[in-house]
């Protein structure tokens, strides 16, 4: 494996002014979209994006404005990693040299309906960096519960109202579930972090094999925010704890962030139309979910 | 003329056709019947006799995923399949054809599910005939190997740029021992030279592929993709021409007649059955009858213009369906009744289902189906589809 140390930093200094992805029609603030700009500002123009069904695919695809100036492709809905897959196998065969290939999936293309390919990916190790924008529910199709909506979320599939406080599961254990594959780098982001997430998509570039970062990608859309509080958002949902910023290499998890006091929960459920709902025992829920998981973290990753 | 015989299966006859032409990568998931054409290729990856990439992919949604990600870049690419997983494969199928990734498959041809059957019929691939694929049904194992060979020269031709399947019948052609010639490999080589495409991702010219379009352009697109098929003809036609020419097999392109020169009925059957019906055409003619064979190679494109010439010359067609369009007729039937439709002559038609679920199509029962031809010409019959040689009375 790449020696991590070796690796050179990147930084807003030293990082490409040149925009990989442009002209898209994604809605203002979105927060995935930050979110490839920034993955691809690393990783460069020998890079093949491979993106499912999904907003970064329907926003950037639309013939004959084509958003992606690298070399990109839409795969099927459930197959982002193998058609990623293939493209690392192919051009492994066909002799080509510093290759990346990377995909881009939101949450429900990657821990629903794509997971089985995902797996596979990871088992066979293949060269792929495979970073999944979590937006938290299904939001090219009109914010729909996926797998990684969390508790007391209002969408579209899962509706609050006297008899059920939106969607009453918690968010699949995603990174967890990766990592569980043993394999070489897995990390956690938030594009409310931008450096972290910089240095992580900058080191999953440089190893070799499989790789997977889970990056927390604001949607005003879905999510009934301003458009202009979408990185701040993000950021807010990793003060509060209910994202947190992780690696797992080398068969160890490594807390990123530990912060002492977190900020209010409330503060940052309250800001957001798709909380609103929320009476203060879903709240507390929400809390004490955070709390049980921040204890598991605190014990076995420090 | 160079030759190597040697005892193999249908399905190790594929695999030799596949390692001959050089795929840059085999991505595959086990089914019966198909089985032993991906275990003789790991085998033959391991071994370092092919020198292409083989990935253990998870699902047969990601073995067709996998190949067209690998073909996207440029790369030469092999998968093979039957029954439940190609259907599991369909979404995959359109997506590959209308990306004009000319990807090469087998299909063991089988039954599919509910009931539960390991055996063969055709629902599999004739269910997909609209996939956009190019589909070919062959007889024997040599034919297997030999139109491997030519599927890559076809579906990577400029002009065609589609995919192809190449289907055999699941067991009696996958699993049973012929005596096949294997072609030498620098022959191959130049019958089939490394695969050139504009239509991938480069870093010298970055595309962006597998895109949406808007209903201004997307009946433009599908009508592009129409006429490619359409090209398919002729180039298929010349690759079995050259493939004769380099290696003194020919396959006569999309259809093969057999003694139908003056023929008064003939039967028209796609794979194996094929060899039982030309069996029992020499029965008949040496008792005197007039009966041919029109084994019907190609799907898709469909052979429309082989098809009329025939009908203009014979009294009755009758078409043996491993198939149920359930609500109407055999699919093979539709299509050639669509064909003959076309000409200005009445042909007297039937439509005979069945070997469903591998039940076996006997020489008997075939020389049954030409009598009834003839006797439905003579005393002017209904035309009509029946479930042949069926263990339950039917609503007849």
């Amino acid at each position: 494996m790449t020696n991590l140390v070796d690796i050179p930093k990147v930084n807003a200094k030293n990082m490409t002014e040149k925009e990989f992805f442009y002209g898209h029609k994604a809605c203002a603030g979105c927060g995935g979209s930050i979110a490839v700009r920034l993955a691809l500002k690393v990783l460069g123009e020998r890079t093949y994006t491979a993106l499912p069904a999904g907003c970064m695919s329907a926003v950037g695809f639309i013939y004959p404005q084509m958003a992606f100036n690298t070399n990109a492709i839409i795969t099927t809905f459930p197959g982002s990693a193998s058609m990623a897959s293939g493209i690392a196998v192919g051009a492994k065969a066909l002799g080509q040299k510093d290759v990346k290939t990377v995909v881009f999936a939101g949450d429900g293309g990657t821990a629903d309906i794509g997971f089985q390919a995902l797996s596979g990916m990871i088992d066979r190790n293949d060269d792929v960096l495979y970073i999944c924008y979590d937006n938290e529910a299904y939001m090219n199709t009109g914010i729909q519960k996926s797998g990684l909506t969390p508790y007391g979320t209002k969408t579209t599939t899962t509706p609050a109202g006297d008899n059920i406080p939106g969607t009453i599961t918690h968010k699949k254990n995603l990174f967890e579930i990766i990592a569980a594959h043993d394999i070489a780098y897995a990390a956690t982001a938030s594009i409310g972090y931008p450096q972290d997430f910089l240095n992580k998509v900058n080191k999953a570039k440089h190893i070799k094999g499989a790789t997977f970062i889970h990056v927390y990608a604001s949607c005003p859309t879905g999510w009934g925010t301003p458009t202009e509080t979408s990185v701040e958002i993000a950021k807010d949902a990793v003060d509060c704890g209910l994202i947190f910023l992780a690696e797992f290499e080398d068969g160890e998890y490594k807390l990123n962030r530990n912060p002492k006091q977190f900020a209010p929960v409330q503060d940052y459920l309250k800001k957001q139309g798709r909380f609103k709902h929320m009476s203060d025992a879903d709240m507390q829920c929400v809390i004490d979910n955070r709390d049980k998981k921040w204890s598991r973290m605190r014990k076995h990753w420090l | 003329m160079k030759s190597n015989k040697i005892f193999i299966s249908g399905d190790e006859a594929v695999a030799q056709g596949v390692r001959l032409s050089r795929p840059h990568v085999v991505a595959a998931y086990p089914i019966t019947p198909q089985t032993i054409t991906v275990e003789r290729l790991a085998e033959m990856a391991e071994s370092g006799e092919m020198e292409g990439e083989y990935m253990h992919v998870e699902s047969e949604h990601s073995a067709i995923s996998a190949t067209m990600g690998a073909s996207s870049v440029g790369a030469r690419t092999f998968t093979a399949s039957s029954s439940q997983g190609l259907l599991y494969m369909a979404e995959g199928l359109h997506y590959c054809s209308g990306g004009r990734w000319p990807v090469v498959m087998m299909n063991a041809n089988r039954s599919v599910a509910l009931p539960w059957s390991i055996y063969g019929d055709q629902r599999d691939s004739l269910s997909l005939l609209d996939c956009g694929w190019i589909q070919v049904y062959v007889e024997d194992a040599q034919e297997a190997l030999d139109m491997i060979i030519q599927a890559y020269k076809i579906a990577e031709h400029k002009d065609v740029l589609t995919p192809m399947m190449v289907n055999l019948d699941g067991f009696i052609l996958t699993h049973t021992y012929e005596l096949v010639d294997i072609p030498e490999q620098e022959m191959v080589d130049k019958f089939l030279p490394a695969f050139q495409t504009p239509n991938k991702m480069s870093f010298e010219e970055p595309k962006n592929l597998g895109f949406s379009s808007k209903p201004d352009d997307n009946t433009e697109f599908k009508y592009q993709q129409n006429e490619a098929m359409f090209n398919s003809i002729q180039v298929l036609k010349d690759v079995d021409q050259e493939f004769a020419d380099t290696f003194g097999r020919k396959y006569d392109g999309m259809v093969e007649e057999y003694r139908c020169e003056d023929a008064e009925v003939v039967l028209v059957a796609l794979g194996s059955v094929c060899g039982t019906i030309r069996v029992v055409v020499d029965k008949m003619r040496a008792e005197g009858k007039k009966v041919g064979l029109l084994k019907i190679r190609y799907m898709r494109p469909f052979p429309e213009a082989e098809v009329k010439d025939l009908a203009k010359r014979v009294n009755a067609i009758g078409v043996v369906d491993k198939d149920i369009s359930f609500g109407y007729e055999g699919t093979v039937y539709t299509n050639v009744n669509s064909a003959i439709s076309k000409i200005d002559k009445y042909v007297y038609k039937s439509n005979f289902v069945g070997g469903l679920g591998g039940r076996d199509i006997t020489k008997d029962e075939i020389e049954e189906m030409f009598n009834k031809l003839f006797s439905g010409v003579e005393n002017k019959s209904e035309e009509k589809v029946e479930f042949f040689s069926l263990n339950v009375e039917s609503n007849d």
